[in-house]
């Protein structure tokens, strides 16, 4: 996984509550057997009318918010379906950093596999970080200090110790739970003996 | 110490524990369909990784298959490639597959009960967030990411930390008419689309008990739509009914030892919830969405709410924004909404039962004019015993097509989409824009609801048919 790095960035800003991962990206873009190049179907049916022609006005399409790569969100982004593509679609436009009240579980979840590093903070602070975003200005994510820094002020935010590693370091955390066969080998042995029934054709 | 079923399931399953709790749990049971796999095999390919636990795993094509005739193949390029792929997957990896002509067929959340694939206290993933509806056989069942499928591929386990406990009593009796369906969007329509969020969820009460195991399928499929990655009820009687005898289920010894252990799958008497809810069954209504999410539900003798009234700024947006999509203006009857399509079906109302329920209503009794209808089995062995029934006969009679298993019209990601503006009561799960189809409108019911709005033309109440 690619390395998270700290982030500067005029933000975009949707305040839109429960946006759901149909919205992130439609089901005619799951059809593809790759994780890249969804970018540019992002939002698709917000960016473009029914006739494929780009919505100017849509946030996304404009400048500079077209190279945001921080989200502002309202609360409950990503609710829905466990599609991956969302984050895979936001990651290709160029989003690195999302930052809502609230997430749902699922998607919150699949930022970290991506890259993209999903903030929690109180629905006031968002508000107050989107004038940022109407004002154009930067604002700056620092992972390591966990900060958001926006005009002389310093956010603080919350993020899980160990998934916090594994965007930094970009770990691949199916070979670090491999290092642990020998435990998932000795709990398939405990199954067999005590639930024989679980394991098919064992 | 005493225990919520969740986390007895939850420490029956614990491989590791890091110091900062997180958590390495095992699992027993792993659903694959062709959308969300594709790219988790390709990065064992990548890697030369193998499949830790084939004969745990189970794969079928749902999403995008056609359900009209199916002889002749796929004839959408993108989805003939992905149905072809999840096939070579399986074949290379040594995944058992239900094919497209396969009997077997079918949904992905409607098949592992229907073999006995699904059992009390196990964990059951599946990269689709409606896993959840293998809770209700008191197993812990959740929707993941391609990463975790990819990472369950390789290691038969899950990194992960443990939710808070939440139950949700639905006490007392159903009123009738309401059905499962308008169980779970009552639920939704209390707690809300985030209600749940971070929580594992268990149904109790004298509702949840009395509901059969296809009702509760209905309930704890739509756990996700209040926000939480899993719902469960504990198994009982019924559970363990519905089970002997089905093809993977347990045999002989097994059967016994397996039916012992089951019976522990309680929360303990004095055990500690982080948060309960309760429903009085007897306030719960025959239950339809009007909006964009299916927390905006109404009854069906109520109005389409208006936005003045609501104080939270973001909140009268959302409902502003989903009254326009949808085409409705505030104060207007519910059963004054005329419907063009109508669709049973999908993961949260495509079993026998509730075909038979629909058909029971319908018998007799014509299409209106203006709707075209569609019922989508959610297996091949759903349809066959539909077809062995007679089932088929009453809707076809009453002007129903009668189509091939999938996920069909739930997602559209197969040709079974709404036009923009078309309105549709539908039995499936999700009522966000654009999900049936661009500019397509969704109303949620039950299979009741919907044979009510079929014959009426209009949304309706079921209990006057």
């Amino acid at each position: 996984m690619e390395k998270f790095k700290n982030l500067k960035s005029i933000p975009s800003y949707l305040s839109l509550q429960n946006i759901d991962t149909d919205m992130i990206i439609p089901k005619q873009f799951l059809k593809t057997i790759k994780r890249t190049g969804l970018g540019k179907s992002l939002f698709y049916e917000m960016r473009y009318d029914e006739n494929g022609k780009v919505i100017e006005d849509f946030i996304l399409n404009k400048e500079p918010y077209n190279k945001s790569r921080i989200l502002l969100a309202g609360k409950n982004f990503g609710c829905g379906s466990s599609r991956e593509h969302a984050p895979w679609a936001l990651s290709d436009f160029g989003i690195k950093c999302i930052i809502s009240s609230s997430f749902a579980d699922i998607f919150y979840n699949n930022c970290f596999k991506n890259g993209i590093l999903p903030i929690k903070i109180e629905e006031q602070a968002v508000v107050e970080l989107s004038e940022y975003s109407k004002r154009k200005e930067e604002i700056e994510i620092d992972l390591e200090k966990q900060e958001i820094k926006y005009g002389n002020k310093i956010k603080k935010f919350e993020v899980d110790s160990f998934k916090k590693k594994c965007l930094i370091e970009g770990l691949d955390d199916i070979a670090l739970s491999l290092e642990k066969t020998s435990e998932i080998d000795n709990f398939e042995k405990n199954i067999k003996e005590n639930s024989p029934w679980l394991l098919k054709n064992d | 110490m005493s225990k919520t079923l969740y986390d007895k399931i939850w420490e029956n399953h614990l491989v590791h524990k890091q110091d900062d709790g997180t958590c390495l749990i095992y699992v027993d049971r792993h659903l694959v369909h062709e959308v969300t796999s594709p790219q988790a095999f390709e990065g064992l390919r990548l890697q030369k990784r193998k499949v830790r636990r084939p004969e745990l795993t189970l794969a079928v094509p749902d999403h995008n298959v056609p359900t009209t005739d199916r002889s002749k193949g796929i004839d959408d390029e993108e989805s003939r490639i992905q149905v072809e792929t999840l096939r070579k997957n399986c074949k290379e990896f040594g995944v058992e597959l239900f094919d497209v002509n396969d009997k077997r067929q079918g949904i992905v959340h409607i098949i592992g009960p229907e073999q006995g694939f699904t059992q009390p206290g196990t964990v059951i993933v599946c990269g689709d967030s409606h896993t959840a509806t293998h809770g209700a056989f008191g197993s812990l069942a959740f929707g993941i990411g391609t990463s975790e499928v990819e990472h369950v591929l390789a290691t038969q386990t899950l990194i992960q930390k443990k939710s808070k406990n939440l139950r949700i009593n639905v006490n007392g009796e159903l009123p009738k008419g309401v059905t499962a369906k308008d169980v779970i969007l009552k639920i939704i329509g209390t707690i809300g689309t985030a209600g749940g969020t971070g929580y594992v969820v268990e149904f109790a009460g004298d509702v949840i008990k009395n509901l059969s195991m296809e009702e509760r399928m209905t309930v704890c499929n739509m756990t996700i739509e209040a926000g939480a990655r899993a719902g469960l009820i504990a198994p009982d009687e019924k559970t363990f009914r519905y089970l002997e005898g089905k093809t993977m289920s347990p045999k002989g010894e097994n059967w016994k030892k397996a039916l012992e252990f089951w019976k522990t799958l309680y929360s303990d008497k004095d055990c500690k919830f982080d948060k309960e809810v309760n429903i009085e069954g007897k306030d719960i209504e025959p239950l339809v969405t009007w909006g964009t999410s299916p927390q905006d539900v109404s009854p069906i003798t109520g109005v389409v709410p208006d936005p003045a009234n609501e104080k939270n700024e973001d909140r009268k947006m959302a409902m502003e924004r989903s009254l326009e999509y949808m085409g409705l203006k505030a104060n207007t009857k519910i059963s004054d909404i005329k419907i063009d399509k109508i669709f049973i079906g999908s993961c949260t109302n495509g079993r026998i039962e509730d075909l038979r329920l629909a058909a029971d209503l319908l018998k007799g009794k014509k299409v209106s004019s203006n709707v075209s209808a569609m019922v989508v089995p959610g297996s091949g062995l759903v349809k066959e015993q539909a077809e062995k029934e007679g089932l088929d006969k009453i809707f076809k009679d009453a002007g129903f097509e009668w189509r091939e298993p999938g996920c069909s019209m739930c997602l559209g990601m197969n040709p079974d989409q709404l036009k923009p503006k078309e309105r549709c009561a539908s039995t499936s799960n999700r009522n966000f824009e654009g999900r049936q189809g661009r500019g397509g409108r969704t109303h949620l019911v039950s299979p009741g609801m919907a044979i009510a709005a079929a014959i009426n033309g209009h949304l309706a109440d079921v209990r006057k048919i």
